[in-house]
């Protein structure tokens, strides 16, 4: 079967966001009083074929732990879905 | 014979010939690795110069250790063989794993390009070998990605292992601890973020470097001997 990823990688909890920081200082100033907990992080989409969806979401959580993220400072975030194939 | 010290080439470094011509003034025969050679040809010191190896896609140094030369750079190590990452070569040898925790964006989203103050904080490394313990260094940074984290085990093992090599006096990019550098239990892999190679005579405004390199040298001569 052929699945959807998303996965989105995030400064870990506790971690500095100082681009999440800088753009929240920023928002005011264009009138965005109201914004708050700016975090920046990455989104990276890839279709995968696996058996099954257990199967893609282990797959996916090895790769992002052996290479989308470095698990010393990220996390990641997976959203695994059927992907819509034409016929 | 004078040590043979290998200097990695990616697609990216922009280092590399500091390094080769710094390590020649100290002594050694330098010459360039490239990166998608398996093999390192039989030297007796690595360097993983600084720069943007494969463009730091993804983060920097997360590319780079694919890189076949990375393989043959691991075993080298893991046979105690001396390997030096200077900034993205630090970046490298944590991601690859030969060197723990991470650099993440300076404190304050700043990049910094500066002197600053160096302290060696442990000469029981390939680096800092025949440095004067408690000296300050002036040596230059150059660098976004330098601020230096690991989790609370790896901080404390550091630190009860002696690990952290060099601490910068005056902290300018956030690391945890003041760490501008680190070595490896085995103490054959150094990774830091300042540039030796840039301070190497007095026309460059220090020559405060040449204790590293010489340092580094005289443990590839060790080896190759």
């Amino acid at each position: 079967m052929l699945f959807s990823v998303q996965v989105e990688v995030s400064l870990r909890e506790g971690v500095a966001d100082p681009q999440g920081a800088t753009i929240e200082r920023s928002l005011p100033q264009l009138g965005f009083g109201g914004v708050s907990g700016v975090r920046v992080g990455k989104s990276i989409r890839f279709d995968l074929e696996a058996a099954d969806e257990a199967a893609a979401r282990a797959e996916v959580a090895d790769l992002c732990r052996r290479f989308l993220t470095n698990p010393v400072i990220e996390d990641a975030t997976i959203t695994v879905a059927a992907a819509e194939v034409a016929r | 014979m004078a040590p043979r010290i290998g200097v990695v080439l990616f697609p990216g470094s922009n280092c590399e010939h500091d390094v080769v011509e710094a390590m020649r003034l100290v002594g050694a025969d330098a010459e360039i690795l490239w990166h998608g050679d398996a093999e390192l040809g039989g030297v007796d010191g690595v360097v993983i110069p600084g720069g943007f190896a494969h463009g730091d896609y993804l983060r920097p140094g997360a590319i780079a250790r694919f890189s076949p030369v990375m393989g043959a750079v691991s075993r080298f190590a893991a046979d105690g063989g001396p390997v030096v990452g200077i900034c993205n070569g630090f970046q490298v040898l944590t991601e690859a794993g030969l060197l723990p925790g991470a650099l993440q964006k300076n404190r304050g989203l700043k990049f910094v390009c500066t002197t600053v103050g160096l302290r060696v904080d442990s000469t029981d490394s390939v680096l800092t070998g025949s440095a004067e313990a408690g000296a300050v260094l002036r040596v230059p940074i150059n660098h976004f990605e330098g601020n230096y984290t690991c989790d609370p085990d790896t901080l404390a093992a550091l630190r009860a292992e002696d690990r952290v090599v060099l601490r910068y006096v005056d902290n300018p990019n956030g690391s945890v601890d003041d760490i501008a550098g680190i070595t490896n239990a085995g103490r054959n892999v150094v990774g830091l973020m300042p540039h030796p190679e840039r301070a190497i005579s007095p026309l460059l405004g220090s020559d405060d470097g040449l204790p590293l390199l010489a340092s580094f040298v005289a443990a590839a001569a060790a080896v190759g001997a």
